[in-house]
Formats: C-alpha cells, structure tokens, sequence
C-alpha cells in the first residue's frame, strides 16, 4: 500500500508539460463540418478513444474578489446535465463505463473524455449535455461546495501546499497567477450559481477551444462527434485580457508551522514559451534539478549531503509570465543550510556554467526520454493538446528534438546568467526554520 | 499540466489509488509469455508494439515484512543504497547511464516485495539488463553511502509521515492491527530502528535475500519473448542461485476485541475515521474469499454511484467521502477497510455512526444483484482501459508473482471476478466484516471530541 518511491516520480511529471514524442507519425489536423481544428492520431491497437481538449482562460478568468469559480465548476460539470440531474448523469456514466474528467488550470480549463469506442456515440452526448447544459442543482453544488472546504483545510495543514500559495500569492501580487486556483474558504463559501453559469458562458467558447484525440477512430467518424459535442457552443466569450507579468523576487518568508520538516519553495522570473533562449533554459533547468536521480542539485544537496529526500527545479512557462520554482524539504535545524547549499550551486553555475558532460547528459536525457512520453493513448493526447496550447505546429513532434540538441555551452551560460540570481531569489519557507532570516521585498 | 504543482502529491496519489489499482488489476488479453532462466529467474514478457519503448521491472521477494524485529526499515534502506554502486559501475553511475540513454528510472519497496523498474527506447534494453543485473549481486557501499542515505531516508520519513497527521495515524492504526505480525511495521521504519541499522545488517540482507531465484524479470513493451530469453541469459542468467532466507512471520492471535486507536492533533484540519478487519487474501486463501471482497470493494466504493459515496454523501449528506478498500495480494492476511470524511457542518461521532449504520445495513441486508453487476461492468472496462499503460500491466504481473501467484491465476482473474454471486459477496462480508474485531482509527483537531 505505502509504496516508497524516489522523487523522479515528482520531477517527470514537471518536464512532462514540455517534451513531446517519437510515435510522430500519423498526425492528422482537420476541420470539422462546424468549423472545429481537431488534431488526431488513429490507433486501432485497443478498442479505446482518448480526446482531450482546453478552452484558453481558465481560472485566470475568476473574479480578483472571488477565487475558485472555475475549479468548482470543473467538479459540477458531470452532477447533472439536461434532463439528467446528478444520480442520473452518473449512473450514466457508470454503465456506459465512460470517463469525463474536468481541470481548472491557471491559463486554461481542461476536459477529457475516454470511451469504449461500442459506447462513443452516448459518451459525446453526456460530454455536450456537461458543456453545454450543467444544471447546478443545490444539492450537488452544495456537496461539492462542502468538498472544496475540506480541502482548502486539508491543505492548510499541509506545508507544502502552504509555502506553494505563499509563494505564487508573493510572485503575483495583483495579478490572477497570484490567487489561489481552489479559491479561498471565503471565496468559495460564497459562490453563487449564477457565477457558476456565468463561468460556463464566458468560458466555454468555439475561439478559443483546442481539441485533439487518440484512439480507435478515424476522421470522418471522429468530425461529427466532435462537433456534437462543441458546435453548439457559443463563437465567442468573455474577453481574455490578462496582462503579461514578471515574477517578484528578493524576498525570504517564513510561516511558522509546528512541523519537524521545513518546506522549502525558491524561485525566480523565469521564461515564456516563445524566447529565442527557451530551449537553453531547459536544458540549463535539466542540468540543474528538472528531473531524473543525476542533477546538480539533486548530487549536492541530497547524494553529498543528505539534507533532503526530494529537490528539484521546473519552468513553468505560462501564457503571461514566465517561472522558475523549486522545492526541497529538510529538517527544521538544517533549512539555513540547505538554502545556502542551493544558493552556491546556482551561484557556481552563474560564474562558469555546466560542464560539458553535464551538458550533453541532459541533452541526451531530455531527447532520448522523448518517446517514453508518447507510449499510451492519454499521453500523446495529453501531449497534442499542450502542443496546440504553446502554439506550436504539428511537425513539433519531429523538431523538437534538434531544438535541444542545438543548445551550445555559451548558450546555458547566457541563460543562467540572465535567470539565475542566487542572492534575490523568493524563498518561502513552512516549518520551523533555523538559520533562515526573513526580509522584506526589495 | 501548466498548474503549479503540490510538493507531495505521490503519496496521497498513491494511498488513494490503492482500492481502485487492487481490484482492476489483471488480465489473460495482455498477451503475457513467461519462461524460467537456469538459475530459477522468472522471467515475464508483456508485448505492446504501439511505442518502440520497454520497461524492465526486476521485483524481489522481499519486503519490509521479512525484516527482524529491531531492524525495521531495512529492506527500504537497502534499495536506497541498491543506486549506490557496483565494482564495475561505481559512485552512482548507475543513474547517470540510464538517463544518458534517455531513461527513466525509480523503485519502490512495499511489505512483500520489492521493486527496480527503467524505463528505456527499445533499443537500450540490452544496457538496463546488464546494469540490473550487476547490481544484484556486485553492489559494493561505503560506511559513508549508509550515513548519508540514512539521512535521506530520516528526511523521507518526515515528509511522509512526520510532517502528516493522517500518515501518523494510519501508521498507528496498522500496529494496532498487527500485534505480532510484521505487517505492523511501516515500511520505511521506525525512526529510532532506522537511526540503529548498521552497513553490515544491510550487507546481510543483501546477501540473504537478493538472488535470481528469488527474483521475477518483467519486461514489458515493444519486444518478444524471443528476444528477450538470449539477452536475459546472457545478463541475468550468468548469475548463479544461491541459498535465500526463509520468509519468517510471526502469526497473529485472533482479534477478539475491537481496538480504538484516537489521535488528536492541532495540524489536523479536518476529522476522519478508518475501520478495518483482518481479511483473507489470494496467496492466504480461500481465493473465492478474495474475489468476493475485490467485489464487495468496488460495489461500496468503486465509483461515485457506489454504494457508500451515495448513501453517505448524496443522499445522507453526512460525509465529504466514505468509500471502502480491499488489499488483495499480500503474502499473509492483510485487511478489508472502511474510512469516512465528516461533510462540512458535520461531527467526527455523527460520521462514525453513519458508517457503522451502513455496516450493519450491508451485513443484514446484503448487496443487490444490480450492484454487482454494475460493479462487474466496471472492473470490465477498468481492464480494456488498463491496457493502455504497459508500464501499469508490468506492475500487476510483478506485484502478483512476487507475492506467490502464478500467471494462470492472475489471467484467470476476470473470469473469476464474471463468476462471483452475490450470494458468495454476502457470505464474505459477514464472514470478514464482523463488528468488535476491528480496529478504528480517528483523527480529531484538537480539543475534538471522540465517540
């Protein structure tokens, strides 16, 4: 039951956003009969269909005062729907053995839908029954209401999630990335259901939906189900005018909680999708803690010293603002130690780079791991819905790799000298820290 | 995907995964062929030609339950060290190659087994055979690998469990459970026994436990049999068998009382409530037990229209979840188990009555024929759908064959589950689920009230 893993399980999952495949081939792009892109790729293998799809906006869309509207109706969208009320759309569900699953993001809302192909026809209905007619009966909204809170205060007692909201509320002060994407208990308390269809009208749109599916299915099978699903959605919705913002840093904050592990979040501005330098900064960040049982950090602080039993780095390039965040949790008496480890390691890279092997480890980590990630039918969906969502073209899947193999030496030190500030990084620290100071932003 | 991530959120994936991963698990339309090395190393082949990528899964016989009292949290401490080194790959290398060759890699240890897995292009599995292989039986650590690994290992446990009320209590609630059996042991130890193990109880453990005989080979993806058997003699096979130590468990004495394990404690948020009773499992017997209560779990708890989130959620309106769990697959009697999280509003007591009362409900009445048709409906479909991970299916085979079952039992299974009466599920339930021989486990804020 407990299964004990190493933290590489952690780490993929932060560089899995970003690579894409090898099984390339066979992707199709077409436009539906309502207009609708759809990207696909057939695999007759198992008699299963995965589509995945994200409407651009998401919770960034939620009201500053009023947090949480997005995520609570990604957890209403399958309690009932047209002329089925909640026990009736999931009982639906359940016989048809159909999986609808809904995700609240910062930059988009995310849906996915897997289905018996015997059973796709009734599967695309329930999907536009949840899109296009979610009822919000009071009983389950309320029951989910009452789950959010629970979980809003589950994770107030959890250190990390709790340096994490420190962190991102400190990165974006006034700007939609700095508010909690669950919402606050006060927020959600007071969600009302008329912001809840209100969510539905401005977020479900045609302009801004992306779409792309695997599975046993061709295009023409495929177009008018997709468009089952989506035409009748309205052309357009709310404007999306969030504004392009850059991280705060220089900042050291400590929340007291009485825990014997001190949970650690530091980071920095980071990188948008489209910088010239992007690929240098993922290999940089591979080098440094992105992943896998060999990055710096990962043989200073944990094999060297064993400070910690988890370290690591991602980029998260979002639509309006680029990040670099990593995590590590050590015990109370040591965090001063640790942070200054993880201060001099970005400090030495700064001052002369990577090492040449350092260098071509992660190239050949970050291209030869490509393929691992496109071997099930969820993970190449997965993968062309994020393609499309970084606007990159369907002939990513061949490129991708040349891109990272094309990153030089000059190319990381000049990215790590222009991400990399060791002595202004925001560090949010939960625990009871010795050796940390906390100051005010700069 | 572009969502900031929670630190942790393996092991919360992990414990609430269980039910579902346990009762969905195996299946004969996986294709798996099987042969057995010289030295007594099974080997399994799963083929899945979509993706030109393989995993390898060596699993070992041995788990946290093999360990000797005192020495808890050994056989985890050894697979930390296991990426240590070897005479001919020293001072970590091992992890170097594999992502030099773009592949991922981890390993876990659990009660009965314990596991290493890559994940590499087909083309590379010649390299990840020959690396496992070597460190079998060539690991080679310093004194100064153990002290800082146990530091690790001391950090891993604070994150864990330490810093986690509900991690504290359901460790408190398997020693209750377990009086004498090594069950009752976490597995990544206690902290004062993992502050006392010496680089020699590892060397020994090593030594008594890690042997191909005592090893299951799994590989999974786009390979053959065919060509899997020449690579794995010519790295695994060379290996010669050697003597492996007796799996020594101390029984337990019947639970004739109920046991009530309460925590308060003021991190804890939220109260929640878990109820368990010893249960039979495939590898104890009987196995028609077993299959019953794979049913039963999932009737009560396999998804949002099963029986305990309705009853209790929806229409009760008493809890934010309740649901049910079943561990399958464990070497010795493992445990059939119940929690329930009180609705917003609601009381730890007003929660614990409202499971009691679905016990007994399900106890008198039993479960209905639709139930377990619904209930079979999905495991069905979990299979179709399981076969899109081959890493996954890799990990039923090996979790399956290192607790004792054979291949014909583990691909028998959906025709086994199609085969369960409701009569079979009821006649289990009473027989297993018999009130004043569990044991309880609450979490209370503090200043909460107990029951």
């Amino acid at each position: 039951m407990l299964k004990l893993m190493k933290p590489a399980v952690l780490l993929v999952i932060a560089v899995l956003a970003f690579a894409a495949p090898a099984r390339a081939e066979g992707i199709e792009t077409f436009t539906t009969p309502a207009g609708i892109e759809v990207w696909l790729k057939s695999e007759p293998t198992i008699p299963i269909l995965a589509l995945d799809f994200a409407f651009r906006g998401g919770a960034s869309l939620d009201p500053a005062d009023r947090p949480g509207i997005a995520n609570m109706v990604s957890g209403l969208l399958d309690e009932g729907a047209g002329d089925l009320d909640s026990k009736a759309f999931q009982d639906r569900l359940d016989e048809l053995s159909v999986q609808l699953s809904f995700d609240a993001g910062r930059d988009e809302f995310h849906g996915g839908l897997t289905t018996l192909i015997e059973n796709q026809d009734e599967a695309f209905e329930l999907l536009r029954l949840a899109l296009n007619e979610p009822r919000f009966d009071p009983e389950p909204v309320e029951r989910i209401r009452g789950q959010i809170l629970i979980s809003l205060r589950s994770a107030a007692e959890d250190p990390n999630a709790v340096a994490w909201d420190a962190f991102t509320a400190a990165a974006f002060p006034d700007h939609p990335y700095g508010r909690p994407v669950d919402g606050t208990e006060e927020s959600v308390a007071e969600i009302t259901d008329a912001e809840l269809h209100g969510f539905v009208t401005d977020a479900f749109a045609r302009d801004r939906l992306i779409v792309a599916a695997v599975g046993a299915i061709d295009a023409a099978t495929l177009a008018p189900l997709v468009d089952k699903a989506f035409a009748g959605l309205p052309a357009t919705g709310a404007t999306l005018d969030v504004p392009d913002v850059t991280a705060q840093a220089g900042k050291v904050e400590v929340i007291d909680m009485d825990v014997p592990q001190s949970a650690i979040a530091f980071g920095l501005p980071g990188i948008s999708r489209d910088d010239p330098d992007f690929y240098a900064a993922f290999v940089l960040n591979k080098a440094l803690g992105g992943g896998g049982l060999n990055t710096r950090l990962f043989e200073e602080v944990r094999k060297k010293r064993g400070l910690v039993y988890s370290v690591g780095t991602y980029l998260y390039p979002y639509e309006h603002a680029g990040l670099w965040l990593g995590s590590a949790g050590t015990q109370n008496a040591r965090a001063g130690e640790t942070l200054d480890v993880i201060r001099d390691v970005l400090a030495d890279v700064v001052e002369n780079g990577i090492s040449q092997t350092e260098l071509d480890d992660a190239k050949a980590y970050l291209t030869g791991s490509f393929p691992l990630q496109l071997s099930s039918n969820a993970g190449i969906a997965s993968m062309l819905v994020t393609m499309q969502v970084d606007r990159l073209g369907a002939d990513y899947l061949e490129q991708r790799n040349s891109y990272i193999d094309a990153v030089t030496p000059e190319d990381v030190q000049r990215v790590a000298a222009r991400l990399l500030d060791p002595d202004n990084m925001l560090v949010v620290v939960t625990g009871r820290p010795e050796g940390v100071t906390p100051s005010v932003a700069n | 995907m572009h969502r900031l991530p929670r630190l942790i959120p393996v092991l919360l994936l992990l414990v609430l995964a269980l039910p579902a991963q346990s009762v969905s698990a195996r299946a004969g339309m996986f294709g798996a062929e099987s042969f057995t090395l010289e030295n007594g190393m099974e080997v399994v082949v799963i083929p899945d030609h979509r993706a030109p990528v393989v995993t390898q899964m060596v699993w070992y016989k041995v788990g946290s339950a093999d360990e000797t009292a005192g020495k808890n949290g050994l056989a985890h401490f050894l697979e930390h060290l296991m990426f240590k080194g070897t005479e001919t790959t020293p001072d970590g290398e091992f992890s170097y190659i594999v992502a030099r060759n773009g592949g991922t890699e981890n390993a876990f240890t659990s009660y009965d087994y314990t596991a290493y897995f890559q994940n590499v292009a087909a083309d590379r599995l010649e390299l990840v055979m020959g690396l496992e292989a070597e460190r079998m039986t060539g690991l080679v650590i310093s004194d100064e690998d153990v002290e800082t690994e146990r530091q690790v290992i001391l950090e891993e446990r604070r994150m864990r469990t330490d810093n986690n009320p509900s991690a504290i209590l359901s460790e408190q609630v398997r020693a209750a459970q377990y009086y004498i059996h090594s069950y009752g042991w976490p597995v990544i130890g206690w902290n004062h026994e993992i502050e006392g193990l010496t680089h020699q109880d590892v060397v020994d453990f090593y030594r008594a436990h890690y042997a191909p005989n005592n090893a299951i080979l799994v590989i999974a993806g786009d390979v053959t049999l065919d060509e899997v058997r020449p690579l794995a003699e010519a790295t695994f096979g060379r290996i010669p068998a050697a003597e492996v130590a007796p799996r020594v468990r101390a029984g337990d004495p019947p639970q004739s009382a109920a046991r009530r394990v309460v925590m308060e404690d003021p991190r804890a948020a939220q109260p929640s409530i878990q109820m368990s009773y010893m249960a039979p499992t495939h590898v104890t017997g009987p196995s028609e037990t077993a299959y019953a209560l794979e049913a039963l779990a999932e009737v009560l708890s396999g998804s949002t229209t099963s029986r305990l989130y309705r009853d209790l959620v929806v229409d009760k309106g008493i809890a934010a979840s309740a649901g049910a769990w079943y561990d399958s697959d464990a070497l010795d009697p493992s445990r059939f188990g119940f929690w329930i999280v009180p609705a917003d509003g609601r009381t730890a007591e007003e929660a614990e009555a409202a499971l009691r009362a679905g016990i007994a409900t399900l106890l008198a009445d039993g479960i209905t024929q639709e139930e377990l048709d619904r209930a079979k409906t999905r495991m069905a479909a979990d299979l179709i759908y399981a076969r899109d991970s081959v890493s996954s299916i890799a990990n039923w085979y090996g979790a399956s064959l290192a607790v004792g079952l054979s291949i014909e039992e583990i691909e028998a299974w959906p025709e086994k589950i199609a085969e369960v009466t409701v009569e079979q599920v009821n006649q289990a339930a009473r027989e297993i689920i018999v009130p004043g021989t569990e044991v309880t486990g609450v979490l209370l804020p503090q200043g909460g009230d107990d029951a």
